[in-house]
């Protein structure tokens, strides 16, 4: 549950001024990263790869207005199985997203 | 202004970054034990590292003017092998007797395997019988929910286990809200690359408020970066907030949350 007890004390143009142009640049990452993989000579597999259905699946939330954004992508990209193997053996490091039902 | 970085692992870095993190205002760290990238062979390994922690290292930060403490545990990183684990937790209680120990961690998980987890219970009992505060590693990126669950129902299990003495590090906006709300302690990780920014730590600070949160860099041989209290105070200060309220979070928090081992012997000032 979110409490927001504490408010900043900037203004919303105060929060655009200082944070824009990082985040203005973190976009255009994200873009030439799409860009960059529409030119690998596979290009059409990338879609089916968990880690980047998981990305797009979070790309949504950035846009629906709702509360708690960060929070809720992180949980697009985490382990939802409930099961727990015996051993770390064989199982391999985490890649930032999970294989869920996969 | 004094700060406190309670989670960094200084056996991994350089006199240089001592020199740094004192000139910046730092005073006193807490050092868990953790795995220092490879798996160690023995529990000879490991008794080196926890003189390490316990004799050597609180003399190197005493040299830069900053106050020392340590926490011993095995790691879930290598507590895969539950019987190896054994006899690596069946040297831990000498350490406990150090001066310098303020309790058990971090302890955890990391694969979030039925291996690991049998080895955090009985850590978590080990913490219960010696009366220790309990410092918990929560796994990485996409196991981290799921483990944070975990470790929470393991510690809630354990009826010798007061959550107020017990703090779940590595929180993120996904899990912060439960571990708060499940009476525990969290702790907010400032990394380049993974875990939190110092300005996402300080937004979480905005929406979960200033109680029972600490800061810290668990700097150590990875892309991490020793002075990320002080750039969360950078940031925490440009957003207007007050002195007390950054002193609150970066150094009487973890003062209020350590004083609770009787070997804290530092003095908020
Ligand atoms: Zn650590």
């Amino acid at each position: 549950m979110i409490k927001e007890k504490i408010h900043n004390t900037l203004t919303s143009k105060e929060v655009i001024d200082r944070y824009f142009p990082e985040n203005r640049a973190k976009l255009i990452d994200l873009a030439a990263f799409f860009d960059r993989m529409d030119r690998t000579s596979d290009s059409h597999a990338a879609g089916s790869d968990y880690r980047l259905t998981a990305f797009f699946e979070a790309l949504n939330i950035l846009s629906d207005g709702e509360a708690n954004r960060a929070g809720r992508i992180l949980e697009i990209f985490s382990d939802k199985t409930a099961e727990l193997p015996q051993s770390a053996d064989g199982v391999k490091g985490a890649t930032g997203a999970a294989k869920n039902g996969e | 202004m004094k700060y406190i970085d309670p989670h960094i692992h200084m056996v991994s870095r350089t006199t240089d970054d001592y020199m740094r993190m004192a000139l910046a205002g730092c005073v006193c760290i807490t050092e868990p034990a953790f795995w220092n990238a490879f798996d160690r062979g023995s529990v000879h390994g490991f008794r080196d590292y926890f003189v390490q922690l316990t004799q050597y290292e609180p003399r190197r930060a005493g040299k830069y003017g900053i106050e020392y403490y340590s926490w011993i545990c095995i790691n879930p990183k290598e507590a895969d092998d539950p019987a190896f684990a054994r006899e690596v937790i069946s040297i831990i209680p000498e350490f406990l007797e150090s001066e310098r120990v303020v309790g058990i961690g971090e302890i955890g998980l990391n694969k979030n395997t039925k291996n690991e987890l049998v080895i955090l219970e009985e850590q978590i009992a080990l913490a219960s019988e010696y009366d220790q505060l309990i410092l918990v590693h929560t796994p990485h990126l996409e196991d981290k929910l799921k483990g944070t669950r975990l470790i929470m129902d393991a510690i809630s299990a354990n009826s010798g286990i007061d959550p107020d003495r017990v703090l779940i590090d590595h929180a993120e906006e996904h899990t912060v809200s439960e571990i708060l709300d499940r009476g525990y302690w969290a702790g907010l990780t400032i990394y380049p690359n993974t875990k939190c920014t110092p300005q996402r730590a300080v937004d979480i600070i905005e929406m979960y408020g200033p109680d029972r949160i600490w800061i810290n860099s668990a700097a150590d041989w990875g892309d991490s970066d020793p002075l990320s209290v002080p750039k969360v105070r950078f940031e925490m200060r440009q957003r207007g907030y007050t002195d007390e309220l950054i002193e609150k979070i970066t150094h009487r928090n973890p003062v209020e949350f350590l004083s609770q081992s009787e070997r804290f012997h530092y003095r908020y000032e």
